[in-house]
């Protein structure tokens, strides 16, 4: 009965009723977003930097991997030493830098990765095939679109330009032989890749043993500490990420982003807590002189408050599923805001959907609905009888 | 021969406190209902009469005395046992019926049922039975808002009948009504009786205190004649 009389008391006040759920889903949504994105960069993050299995990163010191311009010298011979221990399934050396495509009058820039494509971890191919020759190149659509190449088609490719001679440098001639999607490319941002010598070739002597990047991949089930310790002991002037030292970092950077998610966070929650309780405060008030006959017909204390738990907890349930899908939306369009933001990898998400975040806000959201009926239940189930029925009366 | 007392009410008194003030709502209150009787409690308003309704309902506490309701003393029992003797012993009519607005008449009825834990079939079956006795079998899904005052009583009543009472409580049940719908509920009052039914009346209205088999007078707190 209690469940059918918290039913009945919350349709008597039908636009009410719904009114309080609105407010709660907006509450909810934000709770939500908010929960969302405070795990989902790190997540994504975490899920974007192991897509290829890689545990270690070697990147010039102080740096993030392509954080700056900077590279690491005499890697061909780190490498070779790196590929000697058995527990490295792949290394895979990356140099980071910009390439021209010289078109007439006009020049078309784009970013470029020089790597080893049997064993690289930067793109996957969408067509045509992999550059494994140093005249090969493969770029992503918007490179594609914007060079109106096709796969087959040979490429002028400069790696700068000198302005004081007005020449191109590093010009070399490169085939087309795919289109890729690059794992950690920006949104719109052109994109190019090759073999890591060919790349190194264009850059001149400064940058002919430079990597930006050194990828290791560990085999399955063998210590990554050992690893480590493998890799110091080569003596890189580098510095050495694991999968989860990178997190620690990128958790530093967005710790203010997750300050602000938990305020913000906290205060929908709070908003949404008052605002039922509010609710349910003055729909007890209303009916208090029904409530006192029911306590007199013999309905239990305790019948009384779990009723009216039941109508806070309802509106909370409700708002808050409800809130769960409005949540869902406002965060997918708030991601492709923020995903278009210049220089961060197009797969970050920002507000990463995971179960357990909306299991998370929905349960914080049923708890403060219960706590919310809670005050309003317990003093109206209090309330003596006899006084209020005459109170009643006289009013 | 007397039929056993269904209610004994032994130097029954009510003191309210307003500060450092002393109000004697009730001051010593001795009486007993017999099984059976149609008790009206007349007097004037401010005399006690629903002081002492509310006491012998056990929805309130004397400050002194006892009153035992089918051989239980109410007035010692804590907020539990009160609750629970009250579901099933005594039943409420009030002035303003205070039917569950979101509730169809049926279910109303029911109410008391579902709390005494009568499944779902029986209590269907009792509500209609009562409805039928106070004459709306044809309301039983009729919300409280569709329906006439002296309707409404009418659910009321059966409602206060639902767990089977010992006694049954009525606060000046025709007191919200027109003289011909108040004559309507004193018609059911009397065919209650009839039937068995215990009932103790508070109320001012002559016609329904006439119809009462015994009347108790009340002033200042105290019963002076009956």
């Amino acid at each position: 009965m209690p469940i059918a009389l918290a039913w009945a008391s919350l349709r008597r006040h039908g636009t009410r009723t719904m009114l309080a759920m609105l407010g709660v889903a907006v509450a909810a949504a934000m709770l939500l977003d908010m929960v969302m994105m405070s795990t989902g960069m790190r997540e994504s993050f975490r899920s974007l930097l192991l897509s290829r299995g890689f545990q270690l990163r070697l990147s010039p010191k102080g740096t993030l991997p392509f954080d700056t311009e900077a590279s690491m010298g005499n890697t061909r011979e780190l490498v070779r030493k790196l590929r000697t221990n058995p527990n490295f399934v792949a290394v895979s050396p990356v140099l980071g830098g910009s390439i021209h495509f010289p078109r007439g009058d006009s020049v078309v820039t784009s970013s470029a990765l020089g790597l080893e494509p049997r064993v690289q971890g930067d793109y996957e191919l969408v067509s045509g095939r992999d550059p494994l020759a140093p005249n090969e190149i493969v770029v992503n659509d918007e490179l594609y679109r914007a060079l109106g190449a096709r796969i087959g088609d040979t490429l002028a490719v400069a790696n700068g330009y000198d302005p004081q001679t007005r020449e191109y440098t590093g010009v070399r001639r490169l085939v087309l032989t795919g289109r890729v999607r690059f794992l950690y490319g920006a949104t719109r941002q052109r994109a190019a890749a090759m073999e890591l010598r060919t790349l190194q070739q264009m850059g001149g002597s400064e940058r002919d043993d430079a990597s930006s990047l050194v990828m290791i991949r560990v085999r399955e089930g063998a210590s990554i500490d050992s690893a480590m310790e493998f890799i110091k002991e080569q003596g890189p002037r580098a510095n050495l990420v694991s999968t989860e030292s990178a997190l620690d970092q990128v958790d530093m950077r967005l710790r203010y982003f997750r300050q602000l998610a938990v305020i913000l966070g906290s205060v929908s929650l709070f908003v949404g807590f008052l605002l039922v309780t509010t609710l349910i405060t003055v729909s007890v008030n209303e009916r208090i002189g029904e409530i006192a006959v029911m306590r007199a017909l013999g309905v239990s204390r305790a019948h009384v408050v779990q009723q009216i738990v039941l109508e806070g907890m309802t509106i909370s349930l409700i708002g808050a599923f409800a809130g769960l899908l409005l949540g869902l939306a406002t965060g997918r369009y708030l991601n492709g805001i923020l995903s278009s933001f210049p220089g961060l990898p197009e797969a970050i998400d920002f507000f990463l959907f995971q179960p357990k975040a909306a299991w998370t806000a929905l349960g914080l959201l049923a708890l403060s609905g219960i706590a919310a009926g809670v005050y309003p239940a317990f003093r109206a189930s209090s309330l003596p009888i006899a006084t209020t029925l005459r109170e009643e009366a006289i009013a | 021969m007397t039929a056993p007392a269904v209610v004994r009410a032994r130097d029954l008194t009510r003191e309210y406190s307003f500060g450092k003030e002393i109000v004697h709502a009730l001051s010593g209150v001795t009486f007993d209902v017999p099984e059976g009787d149609y008790v009206a409690i007349v007097g004037p308003s401010g005399c006690g009469k629903s002081t002492l309704l509310n006491l012998l309902g056990a929805i309130d506490r004397p400050t002194r005395g006892s009153v035992v309701i089918n051989g239980t003393d109410v007035a010692r029992m804590n907020d539990r046992d009160a609750t629970s003797f009250r579901l099933r012993n005594i039943g409420f009519v009030f002035q303003r019926f205070y039917l569950m607005p979101t509730l169809s008449a049926r279910e109303n009825v029911e109410l008391p049922m579902a709390e005494a834990g009568v499944s779902k079939l029986d209590r269907i079956a009792r509500a209609k039975e009562l409805l039928a006795y106070v004459g709306l079998a044809h309301r039983e899904r009729h919300r409280p808002s569709e329906l006439s005052g002296g309707e409404q009583q009418r659910v009321a009543i059966a409602r206060a009948l639902s767990n089977h009472p010992a006694i049954l409580l009525a606060d000046e049940p025709t007191g919200e009504l027109d003289a011909r719908t108040g004559a309507e509920i004193i018609g059911l009052f009397g065919r209650l009786n009839r039937d068995g039914t215990t009932l103790i009346v508070v109320t001012h209205d002559e016609e329904l205190a006439s119809a009462a088999s015994r009347k108790i007078h009340m002033r200042d707190g105290l019963i002076v004649d009956g």
